[in-house]
Parts: C-alpha cells; sequence; structure tokens
C-alpha cells in the first residue's frame, strides 16, 4: 500500500476529510458521540443520524456549521472516494468507517464491540485492505466476562445488603445505558435512580427508541427511601460529597477495567463490575483476522501488544499516535 | 477454595476497615478446622508453600502464553500474581479442592509435577479464584490486611485480648487447631515455652517539632539511632536464637553472634557489622544479609554484632512491665554478669534541653553519620507494637540537591497509566549525568501535573521509558551519598526522594556533579 487513501492523522485527501480529529477542521468525519472522538467546532460533520442527535444534546444544536445524517450501509460517494458507516456496537449510534477509493478499502473502528447490546447496532465485520483499530483493551490479561454474570453479582449484592444503596460509576453516554438495559433484562423492574449528569443522554436513547424502564432523578430523595436502590452516577461523582446523600452506599464501578484489582482499588470500587463497551483481547484478535486486511495500524490504547500480534500473524502493522485520544476509550475509568 | 477466594476479594476491596473485621469473623466461626487455620496463616503470612516459587509459576504460565505478551502486560498490570491469574487461557470443567487439601497438594508434588499440577489448577478455577490460587501458592497477597487485622478479628470474636493472643503467637504452627480451641473455650491457653520464643517489638513515632513542646526533657532519656537491622535475642535454656523484627529467626546467617554469646534473656538491639564494635555502613551489612548460610571470608571480614538497647526477660524473669529506666538498670547489671564479645550496650547521651539534643544529632550526623536520635520515655513500660507517647524517633534532616529529571517510566499496578518513576541528574560539564531514581515524595496532585508535562515535553522513548527535555528541576532529598561504580556519574544516593518540584528553576542553576563530593565526604554509619 504505497499511498493508502487514509493518512496516519486519520486524515482523507480525496475528500478533504478527518475522522474524529481532536481539532475543528472544515470536515469531519464522526464514528461516535464520546468526547474525545466528537467535538464541537467542525465546519461539517458528516454521521450517523443518533450519533448527530447526542452531539447536539451534548454540544447543543448549533455545535457544527452543518450536520449531514448517513445511514449505515448508505455508500455516499464524493470526488473520487466513497464512504460507507458500518455498526460498531460500542454505543447508540456508533460506526464504523469504511473509506473506499483507487481500489483499496480501509476501515477506521472507532471503538467497537462484538458482544450483543440492545443499546447499540450490532457490529458487523467489514472485509478491507487496511484496518485501524483500537486497542483500549489490546492485552491478552483483558478476557471480559458475560456482562450478564457481572450483573447477576450486584443483584446478588443488593439482595444481601438491603440496608445500603448501590452506586453504579458510569461513563454518561453508553455505559449508563447499557447497565441500565442489562439490568432491566435481568429483571430488575423498580426505578433506577440517576445523578443528574444522566438525564439527558438516557431520555435521548429512550427517544431514540431504547427501552430503559422507570428513571427517577437521585437528588431530592431521602436516605431511607434509597436503601436497597439502585443509583448510576458519573464515576468522580461517586467519590465525592454527592455520594454521602445516600445510606452506606456500596460503590459499584462499571467498566472494562475492574478486571484489575489495582484499578478497582484505585476507583475505590468495593463491588467491580467488569463491562466493557470495548472488544476484550480476543475479540480484537477475531476481528482483524476476520477483516482479511494486510495492513493494520493500532490506536487507542495499549498499541505495542496488538502490533506485536498482528506481526506474529504475518500482517504489516504499526502504532498510530493519534492527539486526544482518552487512554480509557469512555470507559470511565480515569 | 470459593469461600476463601470470596474473602481474600473482599478484603481487597473493602475500604472500611469494619466490614473487613466481620468478614474475618465470620469466616473463622464458620469455616471448619483445618481449612480456617490455613486461611489464617495465609492472611499473617506464616503459610510457606516452599517449592512454589514466582519463577514456576512464570514458567508454568510461559509455557501457555507468548513471552513478549507476557512482559507487556505484566508492565501494565504491575502485580506477578494477578498478571497470571488474568492472562491464564484455559478453562476446564470441575472445582478447586478445599483450602486444606489445596495446600496438601502443593506441599506434596514433586517440582517437576508442579508445573502440570498448577496449569490444571487454574484452568479449573473461575478468574478470581485463579486470582486467590495465586496469591495463595507466591504467599505475597498484598491486599491491605495486617496480620494484625486477622489477630484482631480472632480477638473481637473470642473475647480474648489481643494482647493475650499476641503473646502465644509466635509459639503457634499452622493449622493453629490449638489456639481456635482456645478461643472457643473449649482448650485452655496453648502451652508455650516463654523464653524459646520470639516476643513482638515496641516501635517508636517520628518526632515532630511542635511535639518538643509538651514533652518535658527531663522525662526522657536519648540514644542514638544505630543505622543497622533491629533484632530480637533470645537466649534460652534450650539455645540462643535470633530473630528478625518480623519474628523471622535469621540465626543461621549470623552464627558468629548466636556462638558466641552468654547468659539467659531476651534483648533488644541493633545488628550491625564491623571489628571491635566500630560500626561500619549499612551497605556493608546488606553483603551479610539475606544468606541462608554465613561464609567464613565474610565473617572475618564483617564480623557481626549486636548493639543492646534493651531487656525483655531478665533471665527467666519478664521485665517489660518495668519502666524503662529501671529495666535499663536490669541490662546494665545483667552486661556486668555476663561480660559479652558479640554485644554491647548502646550508650545513653547525656543531653540539657531540646536543643541540646537538636545540636547533638546535628554533630552526630556531621561528624559520624549517625541516622538521628531516639528518645524514650523513662517510665515508659516495654510495650509491643507502636504505642503513642513512648519512643520518639528524631530523624537528622535530610540532604538535598537540586537535581534535573532525564528519563520518566510508567508505574505499576495503580500508578500504571503515570508515569510516576523519574531518573535524575546533575550536570557534568555540559552534559548531565544520572545519579538516581525515585517514585515517592510528590502528591497524587503533583504526579498529575508530572505526568502531563512529560507527556507534553518528551524527546525519545523506549518501551515504557520516556526521555525529556532537561528542563525540569527536582529538589531531591537522600540519606547518604556513596562511591558508586555502577553509575555514570560514580555517585548513589541512599534513599532518594524528590522532597521538592522546582517548577520555577532553570535547569542551569541545577547542582553540578562536584557538588556531590561534600556528600560523600561523609561517613555513613
Amino acid at each position: 500500500m504505497d499511498k493508502p487513501v487514509i493518512d496516519r492523522n486519520l486524515y482523507v485527501p480525496a475528500i478533504d476529510a478527518w475522522i474524529d480529529p481532536s481539532e475543528p477542521k472544515a470536515r469531519a468525519i464522526i464514528t461516535h458521540g464520546h468526547a474525545d472522538h466528537a467535538r464541537s467546532g467542525h465546519g461539517a460533520v458528516l454521521a450517523t443520524p443518533d450519533t448527530i442527535e447526542i452531539m447536539k444534546v451534548r454540544y447543543g444544536e448549533d455545535c457544527a456549521g452543518r450536520f449531514e445524517a448517513l445511514d449505515f450501509h448508505d455508500p455516499l460517494t464524493i470526488d473520487g472516494a466513497t464512504v460507507t458507516l458500518f455498526p460498531a456496537g460500542h454505543i447508540l449510534g456508533s460506526a464504523q468507517v469504511l473509506i473506499e477509493a483507487e481500489g483499496q478499502r480501509a476501515v477506521v473502528t472507532g471503538d467497537y464491540k462484538r458482544l450483543r447490546d440492545r443499546t447499540a447496532q450490532p457490529y458487523e465485520p467489514v472485509a478491507c485492505d487496511l484496518l485501524i483499530t483500537e486497542a483500549t483493551f489490546g492485552l491478552p490479561v483483558f478476557q471480559h466476562p458475560d456482562p450478564k454474570d457481572e450483573i447477576a453479582r450486584l443483584l446478588k449484592s443488593v439482595a444481601a445488603q438491603p440496608e445500603r444503596s448501590h452506586l453504579i460509576g458510569c461513563y454518561a453516554l453508553g455505559k449508563a445505558q447499557r447497565v441500565i438495559a442489562l439490568l432491566r433484562d435481568a429483571g430488575w423492574d423498580r426505578p433506577i435512580y440517576l445523578h443528574g449528569a444522566m438525564i439527558r443522554l438516557c431520555e435521548l436513547y429512550q427517544a431514540l427508541g431504547v427501552e430503559l424502564g422507570e428513571l427517577l432523578p437521585a437528588t431530592g430523595m431521602g436516605k431511607a427511601e434509597m436503601m436497597g436502590q439502585i443509583v448510576i452516577a458519573p464515576p468522580a461523582a461517586i467519590r465525592d460529597r454527592w455520594s454521602r446523600r445516600f445510606p452506606d452506599p456500596v460503590v459499584c464501578q462499571a467498566s472494562g477495567w475492574m478486571s484489575v484489582k489495582q484499578r478497582a482499588r484505585q476507583a475505590l470500587a468495593e463491588l467491580p463490575l467488569v463491562i466493557s463497551d470495548h472488544c476484550d483481547w480476543g475479540e480484537l484478535n477475531v476481528s482483524i483476522l476476520e477483516s482479511g486486511a494486510e495492513t493494520v495500524w493500532v490506536t487507542h490504547g495499549r498499541e505495542d501488544a496488538l502490533v506485536y500480534w498482528c506481526k506474529k500473524q504475518g500482517l504489516k502493522a504499526e502504532p498510530l499516535a493519534l492527539p486526544g485520544l482518552d487512554d480509557d476509550g469512555g470507559e470511565g475509568g480515569e | 477454595m470459593k469461600r476463601f477466594a470470596d474473602l481474600l476479594e473482599l478484603l481487597a476491596l473493602t475500604p472500611s476497615r469494619t466490614r473487613k473485621l466481620e468478614a474475618l469473623k465470620r469466616y473463622f466461626v464458620e469455616v471448619p478446622d483445618p481449612d480456617r487455620g490455613i486461611a489464617l496463616a495465609v492472611l499473617t503470612s506464616e503459610m510457606d508453600i516452599r517449592n512454589v516459587k514466582p519463577a514456576l509459576l512464570r514458567e508454568t504460565v510461559l509455557a501457555e502464553v507468548d513471552e513478549t505478551l507476557f512482559a507487556l502486560s505484566y508492565d501494565y498490570v504491575g502485580d506477578l500474581g494477578e498478571t497470571i491469574a488474568l492472562i491464564w487461557p484455559h478453562k476446564a470443567e470441575g472445582e478447586l479442592p478445599r483450602l486444606s487439601e489445596l495446600v496438601d497438594l502443593l506441599n506434596h508434588t514433586s517440582k517437576a509435577e508442579l508445573p502440570r499440577v498448577i496449569g490444571g489448577l487454574l484452568s479449573q478455577a473461575a478468574i478470581h479464584e485463579r486470582w486467590a490460587l495465586v496469591k495463595l501458592a507466591t504467599g505475597a497477597l498484598r491486599i491491605g490486611v495486617s496480620a494484625r487485622l486477622a489477630k484482631t478479628a480472632l480477638a473481637e470474636m473470642s473475647g480474648v485480648e489481643l494482647q493475650d493472643i499476641e503473646e502465644v503467637w509466635h509459639g503457634l504452627k499452622p493449622p493453629y487447631a490449638n489456639l481456635f480451641a482456645w478461643l472457643e473455650g473449649k482448650a485452655g491457653r496453648p502451652d508455650i515455652d516463654n523464653a524459646a520464643r520470639f516476643h513482638p517489638l515496641m516501635l517508636s513515632n517520628p518526632i515532630e517539632d511542635k511535639d518538643f513542646e509538651k514533652l518535658d526533657p527531663r522525662d526522657f532519656s536519648a540514644e542514638w539511632k544505630w543505622d543497622g537491622i533491629r533484632v530480637q535475642l533470645v537466649l534460652g535454656a534450650q539455645g540462643v536464637s535470633m530473630f528478625s523484627r518480623t519474628g523471622d529467626e535469621i540465626s543461621a546467617s549470623f552464627p558468629d553472634v548466636v556462638d558466641n554469646v552468654m547468659g539467659r534473656a531476651v534483648l533488644d538491639g541493633e545488628l550491625l557489622v564491623g571489628h571491635d564494635f566500630d560500626a561500619r555502613s549499612f551497605n556493608d551489612l546488606q553483603q551479610r544479609l539475606n544468606r541462608k548460610v554465613a561464609q567464613a571470608k565474610q565473617m572475618q571480614e564483617l564480623p557481626a554484632f549486636v548493639r543492646v538497647y534493651d531487656m525483655l526477660f531478665d533471665g527467666e524473669e519478664d521485665v517489660r512491665a518495668l519502666g524503662w529506666e529501671e529495666r535499663r538498670a536490669r541490662l546494665e547489671a545483667w552486661f556486668q554478669r555476663n561480660p559479652q564479645t558479640r554485644l554491647d550496650l548502646s550508650e545513653v547521651l547525656p543531653f540539657g534541653d531540646w536543643d541540646d539534643l537538636g545540636r547533638l544529632r546535628r554533630q552526630g550526623a556531621d561528624e559520624h553519620g549517625h541516622e538521628g536520635v531516639m528518645i524514650k520515655l523513662r517510665t515508659a513500660p516495654y510495650v509491643p507494637g507502636r504505642p503513642k507517647g513512648f519512643w520518639f524517633k528524631w530523624k537528622r534532616d535530610p540532604n538535598v540537591v537540586d537535581a534535573v529529571l532525564m528519563y520518566a517510566q510508567r508505574g505499576h499496578g495503580k500508578r500504571s497509566s503515570y508515569y510516576s518513576d523519574y531518573t535524575f541528574g546533575v550536570w557534568k560539564g555540559n552534559e548531565i549525568v544520572p545519579i538516581g531514581k525515585a517514585y515517592f515524595g510528590f502528591t497524587d496532585e503533583e504526579l498529575k501535573q508530572l505526568d502531563k508535562w512529560i507527556r507534553a515535553n518528551t524527546t525519545g522513548s523506549f518501551g515504557p521509558v520516556r526521555e525529556v527535555k532537561k528542563e525540569l528541576v527536582f529538589e531531591v532529598a537522600f540519606d547518604s551519598a556513596q562511591k558508586s561504580g555502577r553509575h555514570k556519574s560514580g555517585v548513589a544516593l541512599r534513599f532518594p526522594r524528590i522532597s521538592r518540584i522546582r517548577w520555577d528553576k532553570p535547569a542551569q542553576e541545577a547542582a553540578r556533579l562536584e557538588d556531590m563530593d561534600a556528600f560523600v565526604g561523609v561517613p555513613d554509619g
């Protein structure tokens, strides 16, 4: 691949557009709504309709000069290149970007996961020559457990300690709604209480057709009422004075990092829930092989191990150092 | 094993001491012998599974996992046991045996068979059981539970005083059936030979300048703070034993001491090396530590002796309840009756007021490299643990040097996402040469700022290490400096730590290598 259709800063020269740029650009393609991928101030934004709605809720209606919604699987040809978005399974609206030009196919995965999650459109493998993959959990120590088992541990703890409330630290976009959906699917039908920072995005998910059940604000409730209840809040609020209003809270953090005890202790998690919106090591491996790509660029996290693994498989691989990407991939681990 | 794994996980993650105690009590009450005793031994670090060492576990896992990927994972996770637990790639049907059977199995499997047996166990275990299994096998828990907390749980569950449990503790062996029988009122207190065992030590608290106002110097005595290792000598009817401060017997490493003492007593003092009671540096002592068997040549070049400062038993008599002054009189009289060639008395320093002692402390540091002084309440009994208000250590002010940050490395575990290990250096002509490495002395907030600065000022990176612009100055505190052939600068610092980050100071004004000579001149110990 002498001259890739996309460069190492995720710039696509044929259409003069950047993918997930960290600074305002004239034309940006946005994979999903997390803050380290979607920023305000671009001239024109191309993204899925859900991602555009999320950006508007987070940054305001006029956070970009112009929005252009592109549905999944709908090829858009601009000048000499064709852009197609495929579901990435990471959060609602999250997309992989396929660029076709000069007979080449390049895919930027954005953040992605393969496990089923009813709050996000399910991931689809996309064949390509060049795969640009994330590596948030790109080490073989990451073997994510079944999230249903994690929710079962949570509900067991709730039943065993009815006098305490359970506070789940979650990233406000994606993780919170997924945890709520998992709780509902496990049969938890009581109201779930939300920190103020969670409310607008949960409402948006519901408006976009994701069923989350009865959600109530956590503020203004008395201690006695909150015994035995489940509260969802951003990780930082849980370590803050905000959490003092709850009766002897059990701090739970929901993130893929929680499999590492030191990380769990650092997050002050008494009950760590290993629930991730990213591929674990095995899923990254499978995805790379499935894509059929001969060249793999690795970004976003633990690149070294995945690059090494790719080379062992006989693939061309190199790490990309992209500015501005959150090392924790929106897993709220800090 | 499942129950034990659950307990370990809870202990590792529950911040509340009360809740940890509750969990421990519940475990000790509900789990039968001998499993609970084995668990107690693991929690108090008394369990040694002889043939399972970290190297063997590493070998077991490397037979299944790529070495480079393992190394990268270990670098990230920071804890060998946890890395193994998380990375193990196989899953098999079955359940782990109960704790006592598991320990039996590990202890009675030949070295050659162990990797296969351990591999089988790891495959059978659920992930958090794997973690507990590895912790158990290596004996390195590091879960923030002290032996004292486990014993406190025993005290609370039984109503027996913690002090009484500590008293018999070092005469007991896992699985502690006699201990549990006593705690549950089914048998009397375990019968322990008083003179032949380790007695928990009394420890001191650091003193701060403001503390002196409240203390009358006439109530206190002072001694040098010796820079060796704390030992307890038990001179009993059955022979002589020497224990480290944690109760490990180290007699075999120091036959030159234990074979050459006489009399009956339990003594507290500092192990040092040197001829004719002239103590040499801690570095010299280190050459004799961590050796299972002493070598004749070393014993000749670096003979060991103990500088005694307290007495717990005078003959058979327990004198711990007496005040320091009375114990000291007993100790001096005992030395009169039992002339020694390998024991001497730590001298008592005469002083007037605190300023006077402060001058003495500085003089001792400057002229003899003493670490500081110990201050002891004359009426204080000998109390195991770290009681408040009895013994104080007053360390000399550290030496400081302004050095330039050269390299930063990511930390381990909790700090694995931060650049928290720093190599710094001083000017030699127009280049900067490294003089040491430090990874503490700064706050979490400062760590964040440093991490940010390092990421923004990286000039090169080598694996987990980043080279940075030579612009940031640290004030580095250290206890002493020595000549060293290992460092390019020829100087090595003892116990270096970052005392201040000099965001304001230009790198040109940092120290020069010549400045270090002044520190190297100070004798150590």
